[in-house]
């Protein structure tokens, strides 16, 4: 089991399609994140930022742009880019900063402010970057992609559009009071098949958006933390996981999956790897948890995580779901936040929003959508270029 | 066809056989542990247990299973040159039995996903990706074996 480190504090600048500098946001739910904390920014020795590709150096830098904004005080920084793992990645980094006793107080931060439509490339001419090239040759897009995982699934297990729709349904009638949510509305199944198909079998309203927004942490060493509060919410895992050759499971942003002809194919398939390497740090299992957060980048793909977190068996996700099991009032809520569903993603602040939610939730903070009892929260996601993470957190 | 058709021309270098009676994607092989890539590899073997640096251009199976599918209902960004307007069309995912490998493509035009099925054996052809004035840009394509 990994030694454990204590979220002293959380805070989240609102998702939407703001218009501002992704700074700002950062900025914002830093801010609230110390007064969470009850500390001061002088008091923060080391800040992790999660980068944005999307806005130009300071993006690149971000940890630096946060503490420069917020005031420099002399804290060493890391900035961190994992993809859709990016947030995670900058809670790794605070957490082995803390876990090596080189710090006691840590800052993570991570804010996008993200352009309208599809995700493109970075612009130019640049035929040896496969993400320039599936765009260029394929027009390949992120839902191309959530297309072919989500018709595989039909075709696999005989999952329908329907059980597509009532996960939209769900996330929307958890999120939508949710005031933090990008989309404060509740959807029905109806609305979803109204609404125009992008990458067959998903539609508009269950393919996640792009949106601006901000999420930070406080994190600090167990003994920092016993000085402030008897019983703070703790990090029992983090997994970055990559990865095992051969990836036989097609991949953002590939053109192939690799070949297994000269090794024999992992008996634990990637994304389930990455929730596996979280359950054994944390010396938990998924009959522990009392709710997850997981990427539902499509709705589709919020059931293939249900298997890949050992909820249930592959196949076994749509009873799970029609059963109301990953309801909030069910046996294992899944994504009482609405998700990305509610959401939209906000790259470099996703995967820190996804602690804020399971901390409120253990802590008994998360209002109308609170998961009674919660002791344990895990979560989950992945993105191109071979990213993963998972949280575990717990009372 | 009259007098001014256009040339075809490769989309990209390299990447498959010219050949429009007997095309083929050209990956590589690595000549120690016998891993194929497609696109081609040809620095260090990605195996981690091979130590290999020596790879040989092979011809990939024209044929293979369907292993899913789906579609572009909007016209994707550039560098993506789409028509306008714009014209759906589907991606398929096809599993190579010999390479081990599953390899992405557009599936020709006039398929839609109606047609497709897992499980269904699928074919390489040549297509038009896009075209300027003076030329045709070819890409490879997945067909449905008729």
């Amino acid at each position: 089991m990994a030694d454990e480190v204590a979220v002293l504090g959380v805070g989240m600048h609102p998702w939407g399609k703001w218009g501002r500098n992704f700074v700002e946001y950062g900025v914002a739910a830093a801010r609230d994140a110390l007064a969470d904390a009850g500390l001061e920014w002088s008091d923060v020795q080391f800040v992790a930022g999660g980068d944005t590709m999307r806005n130009g150096y300071p993006g690149y830098v971000a940890a630096a742009t946060f503490a420069q904004a917020l005031g420099w005080n002399g804290a060493q920084v890391a900035s961190a880019y994992g993809a859709c793992a990016t947030g995670a990645q900058a809670v790794a980094t605070a957490r082995a900063q803390i876990l090596a006793g080189l710090c006691d107080v840590a800052l993570v931060v991570g804010a996008d402010a993200a352009p309208k439509g599809f995700f493109a490339p970075t612009g130019g001419d640049r035929p040896d970057d496969p993400d320039w090239l599936r765009f260029h040759l394929l027009g390949a897009t992120n839902p191309i992609y959530f297309g072919l995982y989500a018709r595989r699934r039909m075709e696999a297990f005989g999952a329908t559009e329907l059980d597509f729709a009532k996960v939209k349904v769900k996330n929307s009638q958890h999120g939508y009071t949710n005031p933090n949510a990008r989309y404060k509305k509740t959807f029905t199944i109806d609305d979803v098949f109204a609404s125009p198909m992008v990458s067959d079998p998903l539609r508009l309203l269950q393919i996640c958006a792009t949106s601006d927004g901000g999420a930070a942490i406080v994190l600090s060493s167990m003994e920092y933390a016993r000085k402030r509060t008897t019983d703070p919410v703790r990090v029992a895992a983090v997994s970055t996981v990559t990865p095992q050759f051969p990836q036989t499971i097609i991949e953002m942003p590939n053109f192939s999956t690799d070949s297994a002809v000269s090794e024999p194919i992992p008996d634990t398939p990637f994304k389930d790897s990455i929730a596996q390497v979280a359950y054994e740090q944390a010396g938990l299992g998924p009959e522990d948890l009392s709710l997850a957060e997981v990427y539902d980048l499509s709705s589709a793909l919020e059931l293939d995580w249900y298997e890949n977190i050992g909820l249930c068996n592959p196949g076994d996700a749509e009873k799970l779901l029609n059963d109301g099991d990953t309801t909030i009032g069910g046996r294992i809520p899944v994504n009482p936040s609405g998700g990305l569903g509610c959401f939209g993603e906000a790259v470099p602040a996703q995967a820190i929003a996804q602690v804020c939610e399971v901390t409120w939730h253990l802590r008994g903070d998360a209002g109308d959508r609170q998961v009674e009892g919660a002791n344990v929260g895990l979560t989950i996601n992945q993105g191109l270029f071979g990213h993963g993470s998972s949280v575990i957190l717990k009372k | 066809m009259s007098d001014d058709a256009k040339t075809r021309t490769p989309a990209i270098e390299g990447w498959f056989r010219m050949d429009e009676a007997d095309p083929a994607l050209l990956g590589t092989r690595c000549t120690r542990c016998k891993t194929y890539y497609f696109p081609k590899e040809s620095s260090f073997c990605r195996n981690p247990r091979c130590s290999g640096s020596e790879f040989e251009e092979v011809p990939l199976s024209r044929r293979g299973k369907l292993w899913s599918f789906t579609n572009n209902c909007y016209a994707p960004p550039l560098p993506y040159v789409a028509p306008d307007p714009f014209e759906p069309y589907a991606i398929a995912a096809v599993e190579l039995a010999e390479e081990q490998m599953v390899v992405l493509g557009q599936v020709v035009k006039g398929v839609g996903v109606e047609d497709l099925k897992a499980g269904m054996e699928m074919e390489l052809v040549l297509g038009t990706l896009y075209e300027d004035d003076d030329k045709e840009y070819v890409v490879w394509n997945w067909r449905p074996v008729a």
